[in-house]
Protein backbone atom coordinates (compact mmCIF):
# COMPACT_ATOMS: atom_id res chain seq x y z
CA UNK A 1 0.00 0.00 0.00
CA UNK A 2 3.01 2.06 0.79
CA UNK A 3 4.96 1.72 -2.08
CA UNK A 4 1.87 2.09 -4.51
CA UNK A 5 1.31 5.40 -2.76
CA UNK A 6 4.99 6.44 -3.43
CA UNK A 7 4.48 5.25 -7.13
CA UNK A 8 1.37 7.93 -7.26
CA UNK A 9 3.33 10.19 -5.25
CA UNK A 10 6.77 9.77 -7.57
CA UNK A 11 4.54 9.88 -10.96
CA UNK A 12 2.86 13.30 -9.65
CA UNK A 13 6.20 14.48 -9.03
CA UNK A 14 7.72 13.43 -12.23
CA UNK A 15 4.68 14.66 -14.31
CA UNK A 16 4.34 18.64 -13.24
CA UNK A 17 8.14 18.96 -12.07
CA UNK A 18 10.23 17.04 -13.89
CA UNK A 19 11.55 18.71 -17.35
CA UNK A 20 11.59 16.06 -20.34
CA UNK A 21 15.40 15.58 -22.19
CA UNK A 22 13.78 18.09 -24.94
CA UNK A 23 11.75 20.40 -22.03
CA UNK A 24 12.85 23.33 -20.86
CA UNK A 25 10.35 24.25 -18.90
CA UNK A 26 8.53 22.05 -16.23
CA UNK A 27 4.56 21.58 -16.60
CA UNK A 28 4.20 23.54 -12.77
CA UNK A 29 6.58 26.55 -13.98
CA UNK A 30 4.11 26.62 -16.49
CA UNK A 31 0.65 25.95 -14.84
CA UNK A 32 1.83 29.10 -12.67
CA UNK A 33 3.05 31.27 -15.37
CA UNK A 34 -0.71 30.99 -16.72
CA UNK A 35 -2.07 31.69 -13.19
CA UNK A 36 -0.11 34.92 -13.05
CA UNK A 37 -0.99 35.89 -16.75
CA UNK A 38 -5.03 35.41 -15.74
CA UNK A 39 -4.18 37.76 -12.86
CA UNK A 40 -3.32 40.51 -15.20
CA UNK A 41 -6.41 40.23 -16.95
CA UNK A 42 -7.54 41.99 -13.93
CA UNK A 43 -5.19 44.94 -13.68
CA UNK A 44 -5.86 47.40 -16.19
CA UNK A 45 -3.13 49.95 -16.74
CA UNK A 46 -1.72 51.92 -19.60
CA UNK A 47 1.48 49.69 -20.52
CA UNK A 48 -0.14 46.93 -19.56
CA UNK A 49 -3.06 47.53 -22.21
CA UNK A 50 -0.73 48.64 -24.69
CA UNK A 51 1.32 45.67 -25.02
CA UNK A 52 -2.15 43.38 -24.54
CA UNK A 53 -2.91 45.21 -27.79
CA UNK A 54 -0.27 44.68 -29.84
CA UNK A 55 0.06 40.95 -28.82
CA UNK A 56 -3.38 40.97 -30.09
CA UNK A 57 -2.90 42.52 -33.19
CA UNK A 58 -0.14 40.35 -33.68
CA UNK A 59 -2.53 37.21 -33.67
CA UNK A 60 -5.28 38.54 -34.98
CA UNK A 61 -3.33 39.13 -38.76
CA UNK A 62 -1.59 36.11 -38.11
CA UNK A 63 -5.02 34.32 -37.86
CA UNK A 64 -6.30 35.88 -40.57
CA UNK A 65 -3.75 35.02 -42.91
CA UNK A 66 -3.45 31.36 -41.54
CA UNK A 67 -7.52 31.15 -41.92
CA UNK A 68 -7.05 32.05 -45.70
CA UNK A 69 -6.64 28.65 -47.23
CA UNK A 70 -9.43 27.07 -44.66
CA UNK A 71 -11.74 30.33 -46.22
CA UNK A 72 -11.52 29.82 -49.18
CA UNK A 73 -12.48 26.14 -49.46
CA UNK A 74 -15.71 26.67 -47.64
CA UNK A 75 -16.61 29.75 -49.86
CA UNK A 76 -16.29 27.50 -52.59
CA UNK A 77 -18.14 25.27 -50.87
CA UNK A 78 -21.02 27.52 -50.12
CA UNK A 79 -20.71 28.77 -54.04
CA UNK A 80 -21.19 25.56 -55.86
CA UNK A 81 -24.01 25.00 -52.73
CA UNK A 82 -25.65 28.07 -54.11
CA UNK A 83 -25.90 27.67 -57.59
CA UNK A 84 -27.70 24.28 -57.45
CA UNK A 85 -30.10 26.46 -55.19
CA UNK A 86 -30.36 29.41 -57.31
CA UNK A 87 -33.41 28.00 -59.45
CA UNK A 88 -35.67 26.89 -56.07
CA UNK A 89 -35.22 30.53 -54.77
CA UNK A 90 -35.69 32.47 -57.99
CA UNK A 91 -39.61 30.67 -57.58
CA UNK A 92 -39.47 32.44 -54.14
CA UNK A 93 -37.87 35.27 -55.08
CA UNK A 94 -40.35 36.07 -57.87
CA UNK A 95 -43.49 35.40 -55.95
CA UNK A 96 -42.25 37.87 -53.08
CA UNK A 97 -41.27 40.44 -55.64
CA UNK A 98 -45.00 40.80 -56.60
CA UNK A 99 -45.93 41.29 -52.54
CA UNK A 100 -42.82 43.32 -52.42
CA UNK A 101 -44.46 45.71 -55.36
CA UNK A 102 -47.48 45.92 -53.61
CA UNK A 103 -46.30 46.72 -50.02
CA UNK A 104 -43.58 49.55 -51.58
CA UNK A 105 -46.71 51.38 -52.73
CA UNK A 106 -47.96 51.09 -49.28
CA UNK A 107 -44.81 52.16 -47.96
CA UNK A 108 -44.35 55.22 -50.22
CA UNK A 109 -47.02 57.00 -49.33
CA UNK A 110 -46.50 56.16 -45.51
CA UNK A 111 -43.45 57.69 -45.63
CA UNK A 112 -44.87 60.58 -47.56
CA UNK A 113 -47.13 61.05 -44.95
CA UNK A 114 -44.43 60.31 -41.84
CA UNK A 115 -42.49 63.17 -43.43
CA UNK A 116 -44.95 65.12 -43.29
CA UNK A 117 -46.15 64.81 -39.85
CA UNK A 118 -42.43 64.97 -38.65
CA UNK A 119 -41.89 68.19 -40.20
CA UNK A 120 -45.51 68.93 -38.15
CA UNK A 121 -43.50 67.58 -34.72
CA UNK A 122 -39.99 69.15 -35.58
CA UNK A 123 -38.60 65.83 -34.51
CA UNK A 124 -34.72 65.22 -35.32
CA UNK A 125 -33.89 62.16 -37.62
CA UNK A 126 -33.42 59.29 -35.17
CA UNK A 127 -31.35 57.49 -37.72
CA UNK A 128 -28.56 60.58 -38.52
CA UNK A 129 -25.67 58.31 -37.47
CA UNK A 130 -22.42 57.97 -38.69
CA UNK A 131 -20.56 54.74 -39.30
CA UNK A 132 -17.76 53.21 -40.79
CA UNK A 133 -17.61 50.02 -42.60
CA UNK A 134 -15.13 47.09 -41.32
CA UNK A 135 -14.01 43.91 -42.65
CA UNK A 136 -14.51 41.08 -40.17
CA UNK A 137 -11.20 39.32 -40.04
CA UNK A 138 -11.77 36.30 -37.81
CA UNK A 139 -14.90 34.45 -37.55
CA UNK A 140 -13.77 31.76 -35.23
CA UNK A 141 -17.08 29.27 -34.76
CA UNK A 142 -17.10 28.48 -31.37
CA UNK A 143 -19.73 26.93 -30.17
CA UNK A 144 -19.23 28.40 -26.77
CA UNK A 145 -18.70 31.85 -27.31
CA UNK A 146 -20.38 33.82 -30.21
CA UNK A 147 -17.56 37.21 -31.51
CA UNK A 148 -16.11 38.10 -34.49
CA UNK A 149 -12.59 40.00 -35.09
CA UNK A 150 -12.79 43.14 -37.21
CA UNK A 151 -10.01 44.73 -38.89
CA UNK A 152 -10.40 48.30 -37.09
CA UNK A 153 -9.40 49.71 -33.53
CA UNK A 154 -9.21 52.63 -32.14
CA UNK A 155 -6.67 53.89 -34.89
CA UNK A 156 -9.98 54.44 -36.91
CA UNK A 157 -12.29 55.43 -33.85
CA UNK A 158 -13.53 52.71 -32.49
CA UNK A 159 -14.71 52.62 -29.20
CA UNK A 160 -16.08 49.92 -26.42
CA UNK A 161 -20.03 49.23 -26.58
CA UNK A 162 -20.71 50.60 -30.07
CA UNK A 163 -23.25 49.33 -32.03
CA UNK A 164 -22.12 46.61 -35.27
CA UNK A 165 -24.96 46.53 -37.97
CA UNK A 166 -25.11 43.90 -40.91
CA UNK A 167 -26.65 46.30 -43.11
CA UNK A 168 -29.61 47.74 -41.71
CA UNK A 169 -30.04 44.89 -38.89
CA UNK A 170 -28.43 45.38 -35.43
CA UNK A 171 -26.04 42.37 -34.99
CA UNK A 172 -23.41 43.09 -31.68
CA UNK A 173 -21.13 45.79 -30.34
CA UNK A 174 -18.01 46.40 -29.60
CA UNK A 175 -16.39 44.79 -26.47
CA UNK A 176 -12.56 44.85 -26.89
CA UNK A 177 -10.64 47.47 -29.07
CA UNK A 178 -6.89 47.31 -30.03
CA UNK A 179 -5.36 49.58 -31.80
CA UNK A 180 -5.52 47.93 -35.40
CA UNK A 181 -8.66 45.51 -34.32
CA UNK A 182 -11.67 44.95 -32.58
CA UNK A 183 -13.65 42.46 -31.25
CA UNK A 184 -17.51 42.63 -31.15
CA UNK A 185 -19.86 40.38 -28.99
CA UNK A 186 -22.91 38.92 -31.20
CA UNK A 187 -26.45 39.25 -30.24
CA UNK A 188 -26.50 35.09 -30.00
CA UNK A 189 -24.01 35.25 -27.36
CA UNK A 190 -24.89 33.79 -24.34
CA UNK A 191 -23.70 37.49 -22.36
CA UNK A 192 -25.52 39.69 -24.59
CA UNK A 193 -28.20 41.17 -23.10
CA UNK A 194 -29.99 44.37 -25.35
CA UNK A 195 -32.91 46.77 -24.15
CA UNK A 196 -35.70 45.84 -26.90
CA UNK A 197 -38.91 47.60 -28.25
CA UNK A 198 -41.22 45.29 -29.73
CA UNK A 199 -43.51 46.34 -32.06
CA UNK A 200 -46.51 47.06 -33.26
CA UNK A 201 -47.68 46.10 -29.22
CA UNK A 202 -44.57 48.67 -28.08
CA UNK A 203 -43.75 46.26 -25.62
CA UNK A 204 -40.12 46.68 -23.87
CA UNK A 205 -38.41 43.39 -23.11
CA UNK A 206 -34.54 42.03 -22.64
CA UNK A 207 -32.93 40.32 -25.52
CA UNK A 208 -30.62 37.69 -24.37
CA UNK A 209 -28.56 35.47 -26.79
CA UNK A 210 -28.77 31.61 -26.24
CA UNK A 211 -25.65 30.58 -28.27
CA UNK A 212 -27.15 28.83 -31.25
CA UNK A 213 -31.24 29.17 -30.97
CA UNK A 214 -32.60 32.05 -31.54
CA UNK A 215 -32.05 34.80 -28.93
CA UNK A 216 -34.93 34.68 -26.05
CA UNK A 217 -37.17 37.36 -25.04
CA UNK A 218 -36.89 38.16 -21.08
CA UNK A 219 -38.68 40.43 -18.24
CA UNK A 220 -41.52 41.39 -21.03
CA UNK A 221 -44.92 42.84 -19.05
CA UNK A 222 -47.28 41.19 -17.17
CA UNK A 223 -50.17 39.70 -19.17
CA UNK A 224 -48.65 40.60 -22.18
CA UNK A 225 -50.78 39.64 -25.15
CA UNK A 226 -47.33 39.34 -28.19
CA UNK A 227 -47.63 37.60 -31.47
CA UNK A 228 -45.35 35.71 -33.29
CA UNK A 229 -44.23 37.80 -36.18
CA UNK A 230 -43.82 40.82 -34.37
CA UNK A 231 -40.84 43.39 -35.20
CA UNK A 232 -38.00 43.67 -32.61
CA UNK A 233 -36.06 46.99 -32.77
CA UNK A 234 -33.13 48.04 -30.19
CA UNK A 235 -35.07 50.33 -27.58
CA UNK A 236 -32.30 52.81 -27.11
CA UNK A 237 -33.19 53.29 -23.16
CA UNK A 238 -30.01 51.92 -22.31
CA UNK A 239 -28.15 55.44 -23.92
CA UNK A 240 -25.69 53.45 -25.96
CA UNK A 241 -27.69 52.11 -28.95
CA UNK A 242 -29.27 54.03 -31.04
CA UNK A 243 -33.52 53.41 -31.17
CA UNK A 244 -35.38 51.32 -33.97
CA UNK A 245 -32.90 49.53 -35.15
CA UNK A 246 -34.20 46.69 -36.74
CA UNK A 247 -33.35 43.21 -35.22
CA UNK A 248 -35.73 40.42 -36.02
CA UNK A 249 -38.85 38.97 -35.26
CA UNK A 250 -40.61 37.06 -33.27
CA UNK A 251 -41.55 33.39 -32.63
CA UNK A 252 -42.43 30.99 -30.61
CA UNK A 253 -39.95 27.89 -29.45
CA UNK A 254 -41.00 25.22 -26.51
CA UNK A 255 -43.79 27.84 -25.67
CA UNK A 256 -41.32 30.64 -25.00
CA UNK A 257 -40.76 33.85 -27.16
CA UNK A 258 -37.58 34.13 -29.25
CA UNK A 259 -36.27 36.01 -31.96
CA UNK A 260 -35.37 35.18 -35.09
CA UNK A 261 -32.44 37.30 -36.57
CA UNK A 262 -32.76 39.46 -39.75
CA UNK A 263 -29.32 38.79 -40.21
CA UNK A 264 -27.18 35.57 -40.96
CA UNK A 265 -24.72 36.32 -37.94
CA UNK A 266 -22.38 32.90 -39.07
CA UNK A 267 -22.26 35.05 -42.84
CA UNK A 268 -20.98 38.48 -41.79
CA UNK A 269 -18.28 39.78 -43.99
CA UNK A 270 -18.58 43.53 -43.85
CA UNK A 271 -20.34 45.44 -40.83
CA UNK A 272 -21.30 49.28 -40.45
CA UNK A 273 -20.13 50.32 -37.30
CA UNK A 274 -21.57 53.36 -35.47
CA UNK A 275 -19.53 55.59 -34.09
CA UNK A 276 -21.70 58.49 -33.21
CA UNK A 277 -23.40 58.38 -30.03
CA UNK A 278 -27.13 58.55 -29.82
CA UNK A 279 -29.32 61.79 -29.11
CA UNK A 280 -29.15 62.54 -25.41
CA UNK A 281 -27.04 60.14 -25.04
CA UNK A 282 -24.17 62.43 -23.26
CA UNK A 283 -26.89 63.65 -20.68
CA UNK B 1 23.14 16.41 -49.27
CA UNK B 2 21.97 13.26 -48.96
CA UNK B 3 22.48 13.64 -45.44
CA UNK B 4 21.17 16.92 -45.09
CA UNK B 5 17.80 15.95 -47.00
CA UNK B 6 17.41 13.11 -44.91
CA UNK B 7 18.09 15.23 -41.96
CA UNK B 8 15.25 17.97 -43.00
CA UNK B 9 12.56 14.92 -44.09
CA UNK B 10 13.16 13.35 -40.26
CA UNK B 11 12.88 17.26 -38.84
CA UNK B 12 9.79 17.80 -41.16
CA UNK B 13 7.78 14.44 -40.03
CA UNK B 14 8.31 15.43 -36.16
CA UNK B 15 7.27 18.61 -36.43
CA UNK B 16 3.85 17.87 -37.99
CA UNK B 17 1.82 17.31 -34.30
CA UNK B 18 3.29 20.97 -33.53
CA UNK B 19 2.40 22.25 -37.16
CA UNK B 20 -1.10 20.96 -36.37
CA UNK B 21 -1.49 23.00 -32.55
CA UNK B 22 -0.63 26.02 -34.28
CA UNK B 23 -2.45 25.62 -36.75
CA UNK B 24 -5.85 25.13 -34.89
CA UNK B 25 -4.63 27.23 -32.20
CA UNK B 26 -4.19 30.60 -35.16
CA UNK B 27 -6.82 29.38 -37.35
CA UNK B 28 -10.31 29.58 -38.03
CA UNK B 29 -10.56 26.29 -39.14
CA UNK B 30 -12.04 23.74 -36.20
CA UNK B 31 -14.42 21.43 -35.92
CA UNK B 32 -17.46 23.02 -35.07
CA UNK B 33 -19.99 22.44 -37.55
CA UNK B 34 -22.89 25.34 -37.93
CA UNK B 35 -25.54 23.08 -39.26
CA UNK B 36 -23.99 20.07 -37.05
CA UNK B 37 -23.62 20.92 -33.69
CA UNK B 38 -23.17 17.31 -32.47
CA UNK B 39 -20.14 16.92 -34.47
CA UNK B 40 -18.22 19.65 -32.78
CA UNK B 41 -15.31 18.30 -31.31
CA UNK B 42 -11.54 19.62 -29.85
CA UNK B 43 -8.67 18.87 -31.65
CA UNK B 44 -6.00 20.11 -29.72
CA UNK B 45 -7.14 17.79 -26.55
CA UNK B 46 -6.36 14.88 -28.47
CA UNK B 47 -3.81 16.38 -29.80
CA UNK B 48 -1.61 17.22 -26.91
CA UNK B 49 -3.15 14.23 -24.84
CA UNK B 50 -1.48 11.88 -27.16
CA UNK B 51 1.85 13.38 -28.49
CA UNK B 52 2.66 14.40 -24.54
CA UNK B 53 1.60 10.52 -23.72
CA UNK B 54 3.37 9.27 -26.66
CA UNK B 55 6.07 11.09 -26.99
CA UNK B 56 7.01 14.37 -25.09
CA UNK B 57 10.24 15.45 -26.96
CA UNK B 58 7.69 16.19 -29.61
CA UNK B 59 5.01 18.25 -28.29
CA UNK B 60 7.09 20.75 -25.68
CA UNK B 61 5.37 21.58 -23.01
CA UNK B 62 6.07 25.82 -23.71
CA UNK B 63 4.62 25.25 -26.94
CA UNK B 64 1.33 24.05 -25.72
CA UNK B 65 1.63 26.95 -23.31
CA UNK B 66 2.02 29.26 -25.97
CA UNK B 67 -0.87 27.76 -28.18
CA UNK B 68 -2.94 28.25 -25.26
CA UNK B 69 -2.11 32.03 -25.31
CA UNK B 70 -2.99 32.03 -29.04
CA UNK B 71 -6.28 30.11 -28.91
CA UNK B 72 -7.77 32.75 -26.15
CA UNK B 73 -6.52 35.22 -28.06
CA UNK B 74 -8.66 34.36 -30.81
CA UNK B 75 -11.77 33.16 -28.96
CA UNK B 76 -11.94 36.40 -26.87
CA UNK B 77 -11.08 34.37 -23.74
CA UNK B 78 -9.11 35.81 -20.98
CA UNK B 79 -5.66 34.95 -21.79
CA UNK B 80 -4.18 32.20 -19.99
CA UNK B 81 -7.33 29.71 -19.41
CA UNK B 82 -6.62 27.62 -22.56
CA UNK B 83 -2.87 27.51 -21.15
CA UNK B 84 -3.85 26.33 -18.38
CA UNK B 85 -6.63 23.73 -19.45
CA UNK B 86 -4.30 22.26 -21.51
CA UNK B 87 -1.16 22.26 -19.57
CA UNK B 88 -3.73 20.17 -17.22
CA UNK B 89 -4.24 17.85 -19.99
CA UNK B 90 -0.83 17.58 -20.73
CA UNK B 91 0.16 16.69 -16.99
CA UNK B 92 -2.85 14.22 -16.60
CA UNK B 93 -0.87 12.60 -19.56
CA UNK B 94 2.53 12.81 -18.34
CA UNK B 95 1.30 11.48 -15.36
CA UNK B 96 -0.40 8.36 -17.31
CA UNK B 97 3.32 7.97 -19.11
CA UNK B 98 5.25 7.83 -15.69
CA UNK B 99 2.77 4.64 -14.77
CA UNK B 100 2.13 2.89 -17.92
CA UNK B 101 3.99 -0.03 -18.16
CA UNK B 102 2.64 -1.42 -21.11
CA UNK B 103 0.71 1.57 -23.54
CA UNK B 104 -2.15 0.61 -25.84
CA UNK B 105 -4.24 2.56 -27.59
CA UNK B 106 -7.50 1.23 -25.66
CA UNK B 107 -5.68 2.14 -22.24
CA UNK B 108 -4.92 5.04 -23.46
CA UNK B 109 -8.66 6.18 -24.40
CA UNK B 110 -10.40 5.01 -21.01
CA UNK B 111 -7.41 7.37 -19.28
CA UNK B 112 -8.62 10.01 -22.00
CA UNK B 113 -12.01 9.91 -20.30
CA UNK B 114 -11.54 11.46 -17.12
CA UNK B 115 -8.24 13.65 -18.04
CA UNK B 116 -10.81 15.39 -20.49
CA UNK B 117 -13.78 15.50 -18.09
CA UNK B 118 -11.42 17.50 -15.19
CA UNK B 119 -9.54 19.40 -18.08
CA UNK B 120 -12.82 20.58 -19.10
CA UNK B 121 -14.65 21.12 -15.48
CA UNK B 122 -11.22 23.38 -15.10
CA UNK B 123 -12.20 25.28 -18.58
CA UNK B 124 -15.52 25.89 -17.46
CA UNK B 125 -14.76 26.47 -13.37
CA UNK B 126 -12.19 29.31 -14.33
CA UNK B 127 -14.51 30.82 -16.93
CA UNK B 128 -17.61 30.83 -14.47
CA UNK B 129 -16.72 31.46 -11.46
CA UNK B 130 -13.30 34.06 -11.89
CA UNK B 131 -14.86 35.91 -14.93
CA UNK B 132 -18.68 35.50 -14.87
CA UNK B 133 -18.74 34.26 -18.52
CA UNK B 134 -21.27 32.11 -19.56
CA UNK B 135 -20.58 29.25 -20.93
CA UNK B 136 -22.96 26.96 -23.22
CA UNK B 137 -22.33 23.64 -21.14
CA UNK B 138 -24.72 21.52 -23.19
CA UNK B 139 -22.73 22.39 -26.15
CA UNK B 140 -19.34 21.82 -23.74
CA UNK B 141 -20.57 18.27 -22.89
CA UNK B 142 -21.58 17.33 -26.62
CA UNK B 143 -17.65 18.85 -27.59
CA UNK B 144 -16.07 16.48 -24.60
CA UNK B 145 -18.13 13.54 -25.82
CA UNK B 146 -17.64 13.75 -29.50
CA UNK B 147 -13.93 14.36 -28.47
CA UNK B 148 -14.09 11.43 -26.50
CA UNK B 149 -15.50 8.70 -29.12
CA UNK B 150 -13.22 10.03 -31.86
CA UNK B 151 -9.99 9.69 -29.91
CA UNK B 152 -8.95 6.35 -30.81
CA UNK B 153 -9.66 7.46 -34.50
CA UNK B 154 -7.45 9.71 -34.34
CA UNK B 155 -4.93 8.40 -32.29
CA UNK B 156 -4.82 5.54 -35.47
CA UNK B 157 -3.90 8.09 -37.06
CA UNK B 158 -1.04 9.30 -34.66
CA UNK B 159 -0.03 6.27 -34.24
CA UNK B 160 1.13 5.95 -38.25
CA UNK B 161 2.99 9.30 -37.90
CA UNK B 162 4.48 8.25 -34.88
CA UNK B 163 5.98 5.45 -36.48
CA UNK B 164 6.60 7.34 -39.74
CA UNK B 165 8.55 9.64 -37.05
CA UNK B 166 10.57 6.57 -35.46
CA UNK B 167 11.47 5.08 -39.24
CA UNK B 168 12.85 8.11 -40.46
CA UNK B 169 14.71 8.86 -37.51
CA UNK B 170 16.16 5.00 -37.79
CA UNK B 171 17.23 5.65 -41.51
Amino acid sequence: MVTSRDDFSIAIRSAFLKKGTKQKFSLLALIIASIILLSFEAINSKSLNFVRSAIKDVIYRTSFILSMPGNSITSVSIKVQNYFEVYEQYEIVKSKLQQLENQKNQINYLKMENDKLKKVIDDTDVYNYESIITKVLVDKKSPFLKSVILNKGFDSGLKKGMPVLDGPYFVGRITEVNYLSSRALLINDLNSKIPVLIEPMGYQAIMSGTGDKPALLEFLPKNHQLEVGSLVYTSGTDGIFFPGIPIGRVELIEKKFHIKFFSDLSQLYLVNVITSKPIGSEQ
Amino acid sequence: MALFKKNFISRFFSLIPLLILFFLAFSETDFNFEKLNFLSFNLIYVVIFYWVLKNPDILGYGFIFLAGIVNDVVIGLPIGVSSITYLVLAGFAAYVRYLTVEPSLIYDWIVFVPSIAVTNSVYFYILRIFFDIEVNYIALTVNTSVTILLYPIIGILFNLLSKIIIMRKNV
